[in-house]
C-alpha cells in the first residue's frame, strides 16, 4: 500500500465506501485525518484489513487511569512498524448523560478535548451507551480524563464491574414513560460509582431502564437487571379520539382489537371497550392510537433479571423477578435488591459468570432463596413440566 | 501502566446531570407529554398537556464520527434549536425544535451535509453495530463497511414509512455480540469457522492455563505440555468457534481470512408489543467475507426485507410474520437453503424442534 504522491494514503477499497447515499464512516475517518496522524494511520491500517480480510488489532493489555480499574480499553496494532501512529490506540469510555441529551457547548468541549489528546474519532455512542473516544496513547489517558472531569464528565464502566447504566428518553420526550427513567438511571449511576470504576465482580453487570414495555433500550435482551415501566390500573381511553382515528381510516377492529395478544378489546363501530383484567400491558393498542389511549395512572415497573449475549453458555432474555414496583419505590427497592443479588453472586458466581448464567446453573428457586424473594406465578411462563423435584430433605421430605 | 497525577485529581463524579442539557421546552413539560404524531418520515411532533409542541427531526449518523462532524451538528443545534440536541439508542441524531418553521430549513441543511432524515414509524431505523476491524481484536469481519453497504441498498426503507411494522437490523462482528443483535428483526453476525491456532511458544507467558480451560463453553480445551512447558490442546470436534478462549488468552487467535464469514439471523424483537420478546433465528449459516461491499450479505438482507415487506400484514414484525406463515414458507419465499446447521444441537436443543403434527402443506 504505497502512499500516493499527494501525501494522502492510497485507500482504493475504502474509497468505494465513500460512494452511495448512506453517511460514510470512511469520509469521517478522512475528515479526522486532516487534523490527526492517528486517524490517518487508522485509515491505512483499515485499508490493509480490507485487503487481507483480517483485523490487525492485538488484545488489550491493562491500561487505565490511576485509581480506576476500568473505563479504558487497551488496544494495540499488530503492525506497529507500518502504522506507528496506531501502535497504541486505546479507547476511552465516557459516561454519557442520561437520555443522550447535549448542549452544543458540551459537545464541542468533548470534541476539543479529544482533538487535543486523541485521534478525533468517536462513536456516538457505544453499544452500552457510553461516549466512545477511539484511539489514544497511554500517556494521554490521564490528561484526557482530568480535562473531561474538569468539564463534568467521568469515565464509564468496563471489565468485571457495573457497566454504564443506560435508559430510554422517558419523561423528557415520551408520553408513555411509566417512571422517570433518566432520573433513576442517573441516581443508580451515582450510587454505584465505586462498583463502576473498580471492577470487583465475577463479570459485568448491566442496568437498563425502559419507560414502558416498548423497551427502546433493549433492556430485556441486554441488561442483567432490566427495569421496564408498566401500569396496573385501566388504560386511559379518550372515546372521541378513538372515533377520530376510526373516521381517519384506522380499522380499529383489525389493526387494534384483532392484534391484542389477549383479545381483550371490543369495538362496536362507535366505542372501544377494554376488559383491563386480561390486558398484559403489551403497548400495541397504545402504539397504534397514541392520541386516544394512554397507560393507566398507577404506574411503576417490572423488574427482570439475567439477560445477556451468547458468551459463554448461550444468550438469555431477562425473566421476571418482581412483577410490579410502584414508581416512587423503585430506587430504594432496586438498591436493596441489588445488594442481595451481588452478595449471592459474590458468593456463588464463578469467574466470568453473568448473573443470568448463575441462575441457570443453581436454579431460580435456589437464587430466590438466596436473595430472600418469595416465588410468584408471574415469574414463569408455566410451572415445571418434569417431575424431578428436589424436595428439601432436611425435615424428612415434604409433608 | 498508569501515569502519575500532577494536580489534585477529580474522580468518581459520575456523568453530568442530564438536566443541564435539556432544552427549555423539555424541562418545562418533563413528564407532561400527552401524545405524539409523526408529521413525515423522521419528523415527530410531541404535544404536552400544556399545549406546547416539540418537533423532533431525526437523522442517521454513521456512528463512527469525527469531531469535525460533531461540530457541524453542534452548529445546526445552535442555528435551529437553541443549542440542544440528542442521540438515540440506534445511533441517530435528533434535533428538538420549538419552531415548526425550522423543520424544512434544518432538513435541507441535513440533506446538504449528507445525513438522511427518517427512521420513524414503520420504517427501517439505523443499524446498531459494533467495532469490527476499525477497533476490535476478535472481529471476524468489519461492521461499519457492512452497515454502509446494506444501508446504501436499503436507503429508501429508512426515508419512507411503508413497511408493515418497525424493522430493526443489527450487526455484530463476533459472537460476543456487543449490541442486541440476538433479538433483532434481522441480525448480521460475523463468525469464525475454524478453531483457534494455539501459539504454544507464547501461551505460557501470556495466559493462565486454568482460566483458559475454564473459558471454553464446550470443554474443548484440555491441559497439555508442549516442549516441556505447560500449554493446552484442543478437541477440534467440540469447538464451535465462539472465540471465548481468545478473549481470555491472546495465544489462541482464530481470525482466518479464508474461513471467517457472516451469518444472517431473523425474527427477533425486544419490544413487548403484541408478542413477547424473542431471539433471532438462523436464516443463512455462512456467507463469504467480501469487502469492501459484501454483495452476498447485502443481497441476503435485501431479499429478506423485500419478502417481508411483500408478505407481512400490517404491524407484523419479521418474527411475527414468520411465526404466522411458518418457517418452511420463510425458506421457500426467500429461497435460502435449509441445512443441518439450522437445527439446534447445543443445550436444550429439543425446545426448538417441531413437537406437534401441525404442518402446513
Ligand atoms: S421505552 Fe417506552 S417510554 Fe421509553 S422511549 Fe420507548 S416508548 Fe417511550
Ligand atoms: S396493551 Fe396490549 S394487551 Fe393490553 S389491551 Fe392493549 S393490545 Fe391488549
Ligand atoms: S462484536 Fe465481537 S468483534 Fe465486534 S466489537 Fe464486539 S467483541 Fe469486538
Ligand atoms: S473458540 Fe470457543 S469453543 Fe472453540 S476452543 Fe475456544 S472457547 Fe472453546
Amino acid at each position: 500500500m504505497d502512499d500516493a504522491s499527494n501525501g494522502k494514503p492510497k485507500t482504493e477499497l475504502l474509497d468505494q465506501l465513500e460512494e452511495g447515499p448512506w453517511p460514510s464512516f470512511v469520509k469521517e475517518i478522512k475528515a479526522a485525518s486532516q487534523g490527526s496522524e492517528k486517524a490517518t494511520d487508522l485509515l491505512r491500517q483499515l485499508e490493509r484489513s480490507y485487503e487481507e480480510r483480517k483485523g490487525h488489532w492485538k488484545h488489550g493489555g491493562m491500561v487505565g487511569v490511576l485509581g480506576y480499574g476500568g473505563g479504558v480499553i487497551g488496544r494495540y496494532s499488530d503492525l506497529p512498524e507500518e502504522f506507528p501512529q496506531v501502535a497504541h490506540f486505546h479507547t476511552m469510555r465516557v459516561n454519557h448523560p442520561a437520555g443522550w441529551f447535549y448542549t452544543s457547548d458540551a459537545l464541542r468541549t468533548i470534541c476539543d478535548i479529544w482533538e487535543r489528546h486523541g485521534s478525533g474519532m468517536t462513536n456516538m455512542h457505544g453499544s452500552t451507551g457510553d461516549i466512545i473516544l477511539l484511539g489514544t496513547t497511554t500517556d494521554q489517558l490521564e490528561p484526557t480524563f482530568q480535562e473531561l472531569a474538569q468539564n463534568g464528565f467521568d469515565l464509564g464502566g468496563s471489565g468485571s464491574a457495573v457497566r454504564t447504566p443506560n435508559c430510554c428518553v422517558g419523561m423528557a420526550r415520551c408520553e408513555w414513560a411509566c417512571f422517570d427513567t433518566m432520573k433513576l438511571c442517573y441516581d443508580v449511576t451515582q450510587a454505584y460509582q465505586d462498583e463502576l470504576h473498580r471492577p470487583a465482580f465475577a463479570y459485568k453487570f448491566k442496568f437498563k431502564f425502559a419507560g414502558c414495555p416498548n423497551d427502546c433500550v433493549a433492556s430485556i435482551a441486554r441488561a442483567d437487571l432490566s427495569v421496564i415501566g408498566t401500569w396496573k390500573d385501566d388504560i386511559q381511553v379518550d372515546d372521541a379520539e378513538v372515533a377520530n382515528y376510526a373516521a381517519a381510516g384506522v380499522d380499529i377492529q383489525k389493526e387494534v382489537c384483532d392484534l391484542c395478544p389477549t383479545k381483550t378489546m371490543g369495538w362496536d363501530g362507535k366505542k372501544l371497550s377494554i376488559d383491563n383484567r386480561e390486558c398484559v400491558h403489551c403497548m400495541h393498542c397504545i402504539n397504534v392510537l397514541p392520541k386516544a389511549l394512554r397507560p393507566g395512572k398507577e404506574r411503576g415497573a417490572v423488574v427482570l433479571i439475567g439477560a445477556k449475549a451468547p458468551i459463554m453458555q448461550g444468550a438469555l432474555l431477562s425473566s421476571v423477578l418482581i412483577p410490579f414496583v410502584p414508581a416512587e419505590e423503585l430506587l430504594d427497592t432496586l438498591k436493596e435488591l441489588v445488594k442481595r443479588i451481588w452478595d449471592f453472586w459474590d458468593e456463588y458466581g464463578t469467574n466470568r459468570e453473568r448473573v443470568g448464567e448463575l441462575i441457570q446453573r443453581v436454579g431460580m428457586p435456589a437464587f430466590l432463596d438466596g436473595i430472600g424473594l418469595e416465588p410468584v406465578p408471574e415469574m414463569v411462563a408455566a410451572p415445571r413440566d418434569n417431575p424431578y423435584i428436589f424436595f428439601e430433605t432436611k425435615n424428612g421430605g415434604a409433608k | 501502566m498508569t501515569t502519575a497525577p500532577k494536580t489534585p485529581r477529580i474522580t468518581d463524579i459520575g456523568p453530568p446531570h442530564y438536566q443541564k442539557f435539556l432544552p427549555p421546552l423539555v424541562k418545562k413539560n418533563y413528564g407532561q407529554w400527552k401524545y405524539h404524531e409523526i408529521l413525515a418520515p423522521g419528523v415527530l411532533c410531541h404535544v404536552a398537556e400544556s399545549g406546547d409542541r416539540l418537533y423532533t427531526v431525526r437523522a442517521a449518523t454513521p456512528r463512527l464520527m469525527a469531531v469535525q462532524t460533531l461540530r457541524k451538528f453542534a452548529d445546526l443545534a445552535d442555528k435551529y434549536c437553541g443549542g440542544h440536541l440528542r442521540f438515540t439508542s440506534r445511533n441517530n441524531i435528533e434535533f428538538l425544535l420549538e419552531d415548526r418553521n425550522n423543520i424544512e430549513p434544518l432538513k435541507c441543511d441535513l440533506a446538504e451535509l449528507g445525513f438522511p432524515v427518517g427512521g420513524t414509524g414503520n420504517s427501517l431505523s439505523n443499524i446498531v453495530h459494533t467495532q469490527g476491524w476499525v477497533h476490535c481484536h476478535s472481529a471476524a469481519t468489519d461492521a461499519s463497511g457492512i452497515v454502509k453497504s446494506v444501508m446504501d441498498a436499503l436507503y429508501d426503507r429508512f426515508t419512507h414509512q411503508d413497511l408493515p411494522a418497525k424493522l430493526r437490523i443489527a450487526m455484530a462482528c463476533c459472537l460476543n455480540m456487543c449490541g442486541a443483535v440476538h433479538c433483532s428483526d434481522i441480525a448480521i453476525l460475523g463468525i469464525h469457522t475454524v478453531p483457534p491456532k494455539i501459539q504454544h511458544a507464547t501461551l505460557p507467558k501470556v495466559c493462565e492455563v486454568p482460566t483458559l480451560i475454564a473459558s471454553c463453553p464446550t470443554g474443548a480445551i484440555r491441559p497439555a505440555t508442549y516442549e516441556g512447558k505447560p500449554s493446552v490442546e484442543l478437541i477440534e470436534e467440540q469447538c464451535m468457534f465462539c472465540g471465548n478462549c481468545y478473549t481470555v488468552c491472546p495465544a489462541m487467535p482464530l481470525n482466518d481470512p479464508e474461513h471467517d464469514g457472516l451469518s444472517i439471523w431473523v425474527g427477533g424483537k425486544v419490544s413487548n408489543a403484541r408478542s413477547a420478546p424473542k431471539f433471532s433465528k438462523l436464516a443463512v449459516p455462512f456467507l463469504p467475507n467480501h469487502p469492501p461491499r459484501w454483495p452476498e450479505v447485502v443481497d441476503a438482507v435485501v431479499k429478506i426485507v423485500d419478502v417481508y415487506a411483500k408478505n407481512a400484514r400490517k404491524y407484523e414484525r419479521v418474527g411475527e410474520w414468520i411465526e404466522r406463515v411458518g418457517w418452511p414458507r420463510f425458506f421457500q419465499l426467500t429461497g435460502f437453503e435449509f441445512t443441518r446447521y439450522h437445527i439446534d444441537d447445543f443445550k436444550h436443543a429439543g425446545l426448538t424442534y417441531a413437537r406437534s403434527a401441525q404442518i402446513k402443506y
